[in-house]
């Protein structure tokens, strides 16, 4: 294959002219590179940050809840109302191995909060120990979150969401602090470190009080659990964890473990397959917005290089004379095209990358649309993408006119001025 | 194919017919635009021997510039054959064409036809270029051209730094450089004042003397008495070949 050395070559001694025009076509490249880059930046940003607060709530668990049967089942009739017992966390424990975790929740919707003259009215959850580990309650340097002996011992201890904190304490460190929840006092031992979250059953996490389920039973009475909350050890297992959970439970309570309306579960490894398909969706619908505003300057290429082809006919057709092959006459073009396209996307790389630079230096915490849409982020995978999407362009745009050149004839453009 | 001509162009002394290096029969070429339809030749036999210098004369529009395209490859007849050092060219491909173009025929333009971008010297490399000729051979081969048409001095050149008869002195040693079968003239001193274009003449004399093959179309009766042989076309025939008649 020798005719690669000989279109470089040839490439090389067309391209010491055409500066001037050469300079408005790489601007266009360039200023559609910026504008591809920058959305999937934000696509990327976007991406992480909706990751992120998607991890908020917990990674890999389900949350379950207890509804009426809806079949027959071994002489008891429909509609019966099962609700979960606090016993059904051990049992779960015990009888379903593949689970990494289970807890169960008690509720109440509004209770009263005390710290000196502030009072407010706050949801509070009374949870097993796992809570935190399950639902991703990562205490504040300084706290900690509840732990078995909490549990054990009915302490009146209490963990706070980093935003009720704020509201009862202002300024002040809680930590060690008492306080009145419905007249009994409680003492904070930790305050949740601030995170995204973006799905929740009962609100956000930040603006709820968590303490001990057994000294929230014993505030508030022996209700059946309000949830369950499992994770099993490889997410992958979710539907099988499921399945068993289920099946133990409708031993327990007597009703049909077909009857799946019984135990109501929000799977958020579902839900994250889904939202992961929805991300992408996004992504490649910027990439497309980014891929046409590049296009715009592809045709300015093409056009550039249809201008060139007619000016060097009258060459194109001595080449041709002196016997050029067809590709050593649309090889330099098509070379040209990416060489145009190539700068113009370098130029463009660098553009992006000072502007993206630049917007992370905006800070987003506090500003809650800021803080969702992220921080544009150039990725491998966004380099990659739009490096292949600008020689793509820059392949079309010279192939045309490069094929256009090598349809002269050389009998016709040689003899006459 | 018995090769009785040496690639250098020196003849062999007892050459036979079949060295012939252009044998057409019955060349017919028709232009056809679905409108227009022109017969542009119509029936021509030509034999161009090695060694020869034969001169295409006739008038504007008798098929000259035609046959010219077909001998030189870059157009294939509508009928007839034609052996180009006993290849068939009919019937080829756009590559084969150009490759034959490459190492069979030298082109010489009326209006020289050099790329302006670059040097003197890259012109005449560009066929070597093509043919695949390693570099080292390639510098060797080019200023050897230039001593031969007396330009060493102007390698570095652009075209447009040259004056008419320089210009066309490159386009001779850039036809040169493949050592073809045969150079094709077009004009070549159409666009060059009397005193360059004797210059030009002159070099082709001497191209036939060193044993050249050379066809040049011409309406320079000057240019054409100097060839050894004259063919003159008129309407898409050829209506008389022989020595050219003393003025």
């Amino acid at each position: 294959m020798r005719s690669l050395p000989v279109i470089v070559s040839l490439f090389l001694r067309a391209s010491r002219l055409q500066k001037k025009r050469a300079v408005l076509t790489i601007a266009a490249i360039a200023w559609g590179s910026v504008s591809l880059l920058l959305l999937l930046a934000f696509g990327e940003g976007l991406k992480n940050q909706m990751a992120t607060a998607r991890r908020g709530m917990g990674e890999g668990i389900a949350v379950l809840w207890a509804g009426q049967t809806t079949k027959a089942w071994q002489g008891l009739p429909p509609g019966r109302q099962i609700n979960f017992a606090i016993d059904d966390v051990e049992i779960l424990r015990s009888r379903v191995p593949i689970l990494d975790g289970v807890i169960g929740e008690n509720r109440t919707w509004s209770a009263n909060f005390v710290v000196g003259k502030t009072t407010l009215n706050a949801q509070i959850n009374g949870v097993h120990a796992d809570y935190g580990r399950l639902r991703n309650h990562e205490p504040a340097p300084g706290g900690r979150f509840l732990n078995d002996h909490d549990v054990a011992l009915r302490r009146r201890v209490v963990f706070l969401g980093d935003k009720l904190a704020k509201d009862l304490f202002a300024a002040e460190d809680p930590i060690g602090r008492g306080l009145l929840i419905n007249n009994v006092p409680y003492t904070v031992i930790g305050v949740m470190k601030h995170r995204m979250q973006m799905g929740t059953y009962g609100g956000p996490d930040e603006g709820h009080a968590v303490v001990p389920i057994t000294t929230f039973r014993a505030q508030f009475g022996d209700w059946p659990l309000a949830n369950l909350v499992i994770r099993p050890k490889d997410p992958n297992q979710m539907s099988l964890a499921l399945a068993e959970v289920r099946k133990v439970l409708a031993g327990k309570y007597k009703f049909d473990p077909e009857d799946t309306r019984v135990i109501q579960d929000w799977d958020t490894v579902k839900g994250a397959k889904v939202m992961t398909n929805i991300l992408l969706g996004i992504q490649i619908f910027l990439g497309i917005i980014g891929g046409l505003t590049l296009m715009i300057g592809g045709v300015g290429v093409a056009n550039i290089m249809y201008a060139t082809v007619k000016e060097r006919t009258r060459e194109i057709g001595v080449k041709m004379a002196l016997g050029a092959r067809r590709s050593w006459i649309t090889g330099p073009l098509l070379l040209e095209g990416l060489a145009y396209t190539v700068v113009g996307g370098l130029f463009g790389v660098v553009i992006a990358t000072v502007l993206i630079i630049l917007m992370g230096l905006i800070p987003t915490q506090g500003n809650q649309a800021l803080e969702f849409l992220g921080k544009p982020t150039l990725s491998p995978a966004v380099g990659l993408v739009s490096a292949a999407i600008l020689g793509l362009i820059g392949l079309i745009a010279a192939y045309f006119p490069a094929r256009r050149a090598a349809s002269i004839d050389p009998a016709q453009t040689l003899r006459y001025e | 194919m018995s090769l009785t001509l040496a690639r250098n162009g020196t003849p062999v002394a007892d050459a036979p017919a079949a060295t012939d290096v252009i044998r057409m029969a019955g060349i017919t070429k028709i232009y056809d635009t679905g409108k227009i339809r022109v017969e542009a030749l119509r029936g021509v036999d030509l034999c161009v021997r090695a060694g020869e210098f034969v001169a295409i004369v006739g008038p504007s529009g008798s098929g000259k510039s035609t046959l010219m395209n077909l001998v030189g490859c870059l157009d294939t007849p509508t009928g007839g054959t034609y052996l180009l050092r006993d290849k068939e060219v009919a019937g080829l491909d756009k590559n084969d064409l150009a490759r034959i173009r490459n190492e069979r025929v030298g082109f010489v333009f009326q209006n020289f036809n050099l790329l302006p971008q670059i040097t003197a010297y890259e012109n005449v490399e560009m066929p070597l270029l093509f043919g695949g000729v390693p570099k080292r051979e390639r510098k060797e081969r080019v200023h050897a051209l230039f001593a031969k048409v007396g330009l060493a001095d102007r390698m570095d050149h652009r075209p447009t730094e040259l004056s008419g008869g320089q210009m066309q002195r490159v386009a001779v040693a850039r036809a040169l450089s493949m050592n073809p079968d045969i150079v094709l003239a077009d004009e070549p001193t159409g666009n060059l004042d009397t005193s360059s274009g004797g210059d030009v003449m002159s070099l082709f004399e001497e191209l036939w003397k060193q044993g050249r093959t050379l066809i040049v179309i011409t309406h320079d009766a000057a240019l054409a008495r100097r060839a050894g042989r004259i063919v003159e076309i008129r309407d898409g025939m050829i209506v008389r070949d022989g020595a050219p008649v003393p003025a």
